[in-house]
This record gives C-alpha cells, sequence and structure tokens, in this order.
C-alpha cells in the first residue's frame, strides 16, 4: 500500500506501459503532471506548439507501430492538439494525447482556459476519457493504451481535471498495462474459399492498405504475390509494404497513381483488398473502379466491409494470421499447376487467360507508362530527379516524412521505398504541417537510423516553430524544401479545373529559409540552380547533424498523371494529353 | 461465409441491388455503458455519419451499469453500416435488430403524458 498523488499515478502508470519518451508543452492545468515528471525516467520532449508534440508522438507511433503520447494543457493547449488527433484517426494511428482540465468544480463555469476537451476530441477518437476520480486512472489509462493498439489502431483522449492530478489515493497492487487484445479469429470457411477463388481467377490483384503496415504483413502479402503470381497495387499508406523493385509491384493507384496500374484494374477479375479501406483518393468514382472484379475483403475492421463497393467475400481479423493460414492452403507453384475453365461464352476481358500472361500484361502496361520526366543531367532539379538523387544518397532503411501537396506526391511516385515504416505521410486527412515534428518523432524513436522531411514552401511554415526542438535535440533529420513559391497542388488545380484562375495560391513573397533554418540553429543551404545543385545535395546530406535545404524548383511543374477530382481512375490525364481537355472541361470537383 | 452485401447511397459509393435490405424504418436496441459520455458518442456517430435518427429512448438496467436503448432508424439504406459502427463504440456492447417493434412504439410512449 501506497500512498501517492493522482499526477505521480498517472506518471507510474504511463512507466509501466514502457513509455520513455513523450511529447508536450506544459500548462496551469496539467502542472501537478509535470511537476510529476521531474525525476522520471520518463524523457519529456518540449515541443513548440501542441500540435508540433501531437506529430511529434505520431512520428514516434508511426515509426514503431506502438502507441506514443502527447501531453497538453487545458483549453488552447487541447484545441491545438485537435488536428493531430484527427490525423492519428484517419490514418489509425495509436496515439495517447493527454490533457488537463479544469478542476472538476469549475466544469461548466467557463473557467479560465476551460473548453469542453471531451466533446472536442469525441468526434476524433477511437475513445476518449473525461476522468472523473483518480481511482478511474487506474482503469483508464491501461484501457486507454489497450484502445489506441488493439484491432484497428487509432487515437484515445484522457482529459484529466487537475483535482484528480492533485488527488490522493492510496494504491495496493497496480493494474496490469494495457496490452493489445488479439482480434476474434477468422473462421476457416472464407479462408477455403478465398484459396479458391484466387486459385480460380485469371486476372487476380492484391491492393495492399496501410493496415498491411499495422499488421506487420508485409512479408506476407509478398509471399502471396509470388505464389499467386499477381500483380500487387498499393495505396500511399502501404507504400514500403512491398519492395519497390519487386517484379510483381504496380506502384501506387489511384489520383496520382500509375495509369498503367490503374489501366491494370479495370482488367482485373478478382481484387483482394488486404487493410485498405477503398478511399476514393484510391478508386476514384467508385462505381467505376475494377468494374470487372469480384472483390473479396480482409480487414480487421469489418465495418469497412461493404462501406464502399459491394463485396463477395469478407475477411475479418488479423491480417498476418488470415495471410499465413492462406498461404497454407496454396501451393508454392500454385500459379503453375492451376488449371483454370474457361468460362461459359466469355469474352474479351472474359476470356481464360494464364498467370504468365496475366503477368506479363501488367508489366506492358506499367513499362508502358513511365513517369514523364527530363534527363538528370538536363534537369537535376526537376522534382521526380531530386527525388530518384535523394534515395541514391539515402541508406535502404532511412525514413522518409513528408508534408502535403505536390511534393508528397512525388515522393509517392518516385521514392523507392523497400521497407516498411519508412514512409510517413499524413494520408487521409492530408495535413499540412505533418512533416517536420513527424521526423522528429521518427529520429527520436529510431536511433541511428537516417531521416529526411520533404518538404514544401508552402507545409513548412505550419510547424516551422519545430525548428526549435530539431536543433535542440540535435537528430539526424535532413528537411528538403521543394521550394515553388506557391502552395503547388492547389495552383495545380486552379490551372486544371478552374481556368487557370490563381486565386490565393501564389506567394509574392517568400523567406529566406536557410537563413531562418540558421537562425533556429539549423545548418541551413540553399541550392544554386547555376553551379552543381546536386552536388551540393550530396555534400549537405553528407554532413551529421540536423539540415534545412532550400530547393528553388520550378514553379509551374505539375504532378501527373492525375485523375480529376470526381472522375473515374480511368480518366487518367497525364502531361501532353492534358492541353486539348483543359479547354472544353470545366470543374470536376 | 459471404457476407450479407451492402446498399448505400452517397455519391462516391456504390449503390448494390443484391442487399441487405430491411423494412425501414427499424428499430435498434443497444446495451451500452452507463456514463455520461455515452448518448454523446451514439447520437455524435449518427451525425457525423449523417446516418438518420428519429427517435431514442434510453434507460438505466439492473444496478445502473449498464443501460438498454431503443434507436429509431428511419429510411437508413446504410443500415449495416449503422450497425457495424455503433459495434464498434467501446460503449455499446450489443446492437440487436427489434423485429417486433416499430415507429409507433416511440409515438405511445408521448400518448401516455396526462394531459
Ligand atoms: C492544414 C492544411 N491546410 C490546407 C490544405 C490544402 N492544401 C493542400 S496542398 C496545399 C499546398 C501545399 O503547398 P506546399 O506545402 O508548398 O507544397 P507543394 O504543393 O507546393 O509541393 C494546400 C494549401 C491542407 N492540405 N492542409
Amino acid at each position: 500500500m501506497k500512498t501517492t498523488t493522482g499526477a505521480a499515478l498517472l506518471r507510474t502508470l504511463l512507466e509501466r506501459q514502457g513509455i520513455h519518451t513523450l511529447a508536450g508543452i506544459p500548462g496551469g492545468a496539467i502542472l501537478p503532471f509535470y511537476d510529476a515528471l521531474h525525476g522520471s525516467s520518463i524523457r519529456h520532449i518540449l515541443a513548440r506548439h501542441e500540435q508540433g508534440a501531437g506529430f511529434i508522438a505520431q512520428g514516434m507511433a508511426r515509426a514503431t507501430g506502438r502507441a506514443a503520447v502527447c501531453v497538453a494543457t487545458s483549453g488552447p493547449g487541447a484545441t491545438n492538439l485537435l488536428t493531430a488527433i484527427a490525423d492519428a484517426r484517419l490514418d489509425s494511428v495509436p496515439l495517447v494525447a493527454l490533457t488537463g482540465q479544469v478542476p472538476q468544480a469549475l466544469i461548466g463555469t467557463d473557467a479560465f482556459q476551460e473548453v469542453d476537451t471531451y466533446g472536442l476530441t469525441l468526434p476524433i477518437t477511437k475513445h476518449n476519457f473525461l476522468v472523473r476520480s483518480v481511482a478511474e486512472l487506474l482503469e483508464t489509462v491501461p484501457l486507454a493504451f489497450q484502445l489506441a493498439e488493439s484491432g484497428r489502431p487509432g487515437p484515445v483522449a484522457i482529459d484529466v481535471p487537475k483535482d484528480v492530478l492533485n488527488a490522493s489515493i492510496t494504491v495496493g497492487a497496480l493494474p496490469e498495462p494495457g496490452r493489445v487484445q488479439p482480434p476474434p479469429r477468422c473462421a476457416d470457411a472464407p479462408i477455403d474459399e478465398l484459396a479458391a477463388r484466387l486459385r480460380a481467377a485469371h486476372r487476380p490483384i492484391l491492393y495492399l492498405g496501410g493496415g498491411v503496415i499495422g499488421a506487420n504483413a508485409s512479408a506476407l502479402a509478398r509471399e502471396l504475390s509470388r505464389r499467386l503470381d499477381a500483380p500487387v497495387v498499393s495505396t500511399l499508406m502501404a507504400l514500403g509494404a512491398m519492395p519497390d523493385d519487386d517484379e510483381r509491384f504496380m506502384g501506387m493507384l489511384g489520383m496520382h497513381g500509375n495509369k498503367g496500374t490503374n489501366l491494370l484494374l479495370q482488367e482485373c477479375d478478382l481484387l483482394f483488398a488486404i487493410g485498405a479501406r477503398f478511399d476514393d483518393r484510391a478508386t476514384g468514382k467508385a462505381a467505376e473502379f475494377c468494374p470487372r472484379a469480384t472483390i473479396a475483403h480482409l480487414d480487421i475492421d469489418r465495418a469497412e466491409v461493404g462501406k464502399i463497393k459491394s463485396t463477395a467475400l469478407a475477411l475479418i481479423g488479423d491480417a498476418a494470421d488470415i495471410l499465413r493460414r492462406l498461404l497454407d492452403r496454396l501451393g508454392s507453384d500454385e500459379h503453375q499447376r492451376v488449371e483454370r475453365r474457361p468460362l461459359a461464352g466469355a469474352r474479351g476481358y472474359d476470356t481464360p487467360m494464364s498467370r504468365p500472361a496475366w503477368r506479363a500484361r501488367a508489366t506492358m502496361l506499367r513499362d508502358a507508362h513511365p513517369l514523364h520526366c527530363p534527363p538528370r543531367a538536363e534537369d537535376p532539379l526537376h522534382p521526380l530527379n531530386l527525388i530518384g538523387f535523394l534515395s541514391e544518397q539515402l541508406p535502404a532503411d532511412a525514413i522518409i516524412t513528408t508534408d502535403v501537396g505536390q511534393h508528397q506526391m512525388w515522393v509517392a511516385q518516385a521514392y523507392p521505398f523497400r521497407q516498411p515504416r519508412t514512409l510517413l505521410t499524413s494520408g487521409g486527412l492530408g495535413t499540412m504541417g505533418f512533416g517536420v515534428p513527424a521526423a522528429i518523432g521518427a529520429a527520436l524513436a529510431c536511433p541511428g537510423r537516417r531521416v529526411a522531411c520533404v518538404s514544401g514552401d508552402g507545409s513548412i511554415l505550419m510547424n516551422l516553430q519545430e525548428l526549435a526542438t530539431l536543433a535542440e535535440l540535435d537528430l539526424p533529420v535532413a528537411i528538403l524544401l521543394f521550394n515553388n513559391a506557391h502552395l503547388g497542388l492547389v495552383r495545380q488545380q486552379q490551372e486544371l479545373f478552374y481556368g487557370g484562375r490563381y486565386s490565393a495560391s501564389r506567394f509574392d513573397r517568400t523567406p529566406d529559409f536557410a537563413a531562418i533554418a540558421r537562425g533556429f540553429g539549423l545548418r541551413g543551404v540553399r541550392l544554386d540552380p547555376g553551379g552543381d545543385p546536386l552536388a551540393d545535395l550530396a555534400d549537405a546530406l553528407a554532413q551529421p547533424g540536423p539540415c534545412l535545404i532550400d530547393i528553388p524548383i520550378h514553379d509551374q511543374t505539375n504532378v501527373y498523371p492525375m485523375v480529376p477530382p470526381g472522375a473515374a481512375n480511368h480518366q487518367t490525364l497525364t502531361a501532353p494529353e492534358l492541353e486539348p481537355a483543359l479547354a472544353t472541361s470545366s470543374s470536376h470537383d | 461465409m459471404t457476407e450479407p452485401l451492402s446498399t448505400a447511397s452517397s455519391p462516391n459509393v456504390e449503390c448494390n441491388p443484391i442487399g441487405y435490405t430491411r423494412p425501414a424504418p427499424t428499430v435498434l436496441e443497444l446495451r451500452v455503458r452507463n456514463h455520461p459520455g455515452t448518448m454523446s458518442h451514439i447520437t455524435g456517430l449518427f451525425a457525423r455519419r449523417a446516418f438518420n435518427l428519429d427517435a431514442i429512448v434510453c434507460a438505466p438496467e439492473g444496478g445502473g451499469e449498464t443501460s438498454r436503448m431503443l434507436l429509431l432508424v428511419a429510411d437508413e439504406p446504410r443500415l449495416e453500416q449503422v450497425e457495424r459502427q455503433l459495434a464498434k463504440l467501446h460503449d455499446v456492447l450489443s446492437v440487436d435488430v427489434r423485429v417486433d417493434l416499430g415507429p409507433a412504439f416511440f409515438t405511445r410512449l408521448f400518448a401516455a403524458k396526462p394531459a
């Protein structure tokens, strides 16, 4: 039996969860907790804005798959966290957000720095708590971690009134830390049926989403594609699950996906979705997505199955477990031994096709529609050339974070990701300002790894203050600023879909980013397009410690291919075809 | 073990003709943890996902640890989505369809009010 305060108990419960680093900013309502942190083994990372703290925690969580913690005070501290929490929700990132609240006696009185954090976080968390007594902490804290990490991961918010932090409690045995609860086991029957359907399919495709990485099932998915000799497409969130150079890998599908990939999906007869949610950026107009395919969907969240597309076969459970059991049912040379019966009355796309012929078709489509990019020697600062060069400078296990915009899509299209959790990007919410703090979090969670943040001159300003945190921590993070003096992705949409009416997408003045970085205490470099910019880039990357590299790129380069918002994926625009379509097209939004 | 197919009505969602259709309106019965946030979680879900919700009745049961709720879900083509999303809420312990009840159940409650 030991008497302690709510704040000290909270700290102890976090320590028992294995939390050794958390990010936050103190303030009145949470001060008792900060007092308890003093002298704890937990390392507190003092962010410079709570949104930064939220994304630092996300960087740790995304890089490791384990729940990470961010902390803020009541009122403005809590509201500043909201974007990072909502972002974690949409990308299924395990996060525990801890906020101070005014003392319970003041709740509802419009007290100083009082906001309804519970109400604000309710629609953007997986679950949330307002702790009403110090004893509740014993149940709430382990449960919060269990919920954040179990099933489909997500953010959990714990709002703790100051009087709860100050209250004393006598505790006997402490509760067990919250742990991942394994999901119910998927029955055998749907796995048998899937095996039979995959065997019988003529044009199967594996469609990987972020859930594959979340379930640590990347290697199993790759093995499945090998056994079936089936092409694999990936969402933004699954990049890295398949090594980029795998012969069966077709790259990213969807709005900025490869044209060949989107065309191949048109011909598919069995689409096996694994941990993917048929997001509109991936499917385009859903009714025209994979029009000839039967859909089988493996997901840990049964509400995802049938949400967007009608689904013939659902497999609910852990992707690693289900894929392992599926592989047990498939021979090691499945694609060779299979006999495929011709379909009655089949014509065209419905004719039988051998697996090698299907794969040859996939390869042909992929090779027929490469990304368009001038040769490096001619245009070293073309974004796609820059990304290719960057990948040559960094080790295969380097972690790349991005902000949101054209630069994010160029990274997704051209960076050859080879391992899961090497791309950290805000996919669902698409939050500008994600990149720098997420890079800090990744570097904290993965000592010894190189981290690069590819950002834009718009996004970088949205969490610029975290450069101070980065300088203080001296982490091996390189920030590559693709500077086009525009909100580039907005400019592109205005060019293509709003008749070139550029409303509020150009910066009339751009700051001297290298000088700003130096002002924060980082190395700051601006590449000179007139010199040898790639050599300078390599130099800057070769030096130790954090740096910001400002890279002037063309201000009019667009991301291609592009499916117009609301259009079907087979209506992909590529650069040359685009011009005539433009004159006549109105807004697609 | 084929999952029932769902129907949907939002613009980027494919409508499925073979469906999982129950006559609308439907009454759902939930067993929930009884604490102050539960009602917000449930009504918030309906608001956020643009599901139709016409009526709610809720009462604690047993020692007050849990409550039962009856929800009148009117003309909701995505009923199966509603059920699955409700089932995911931590405070919702079970979701069932009350085929024996309809809208009249809710209107009768008000009819009982003394003049
Ligand atoms: C917080 C936030 N506000 C607005 C947007 C809308 N938005 C999407 S991309 C973009 C432009 C990004 O500009 P920049 O960071 O310079 O990247 P670029 O597209 O030029 O590569 C904007 C404003 C957003 N995604 N996030």
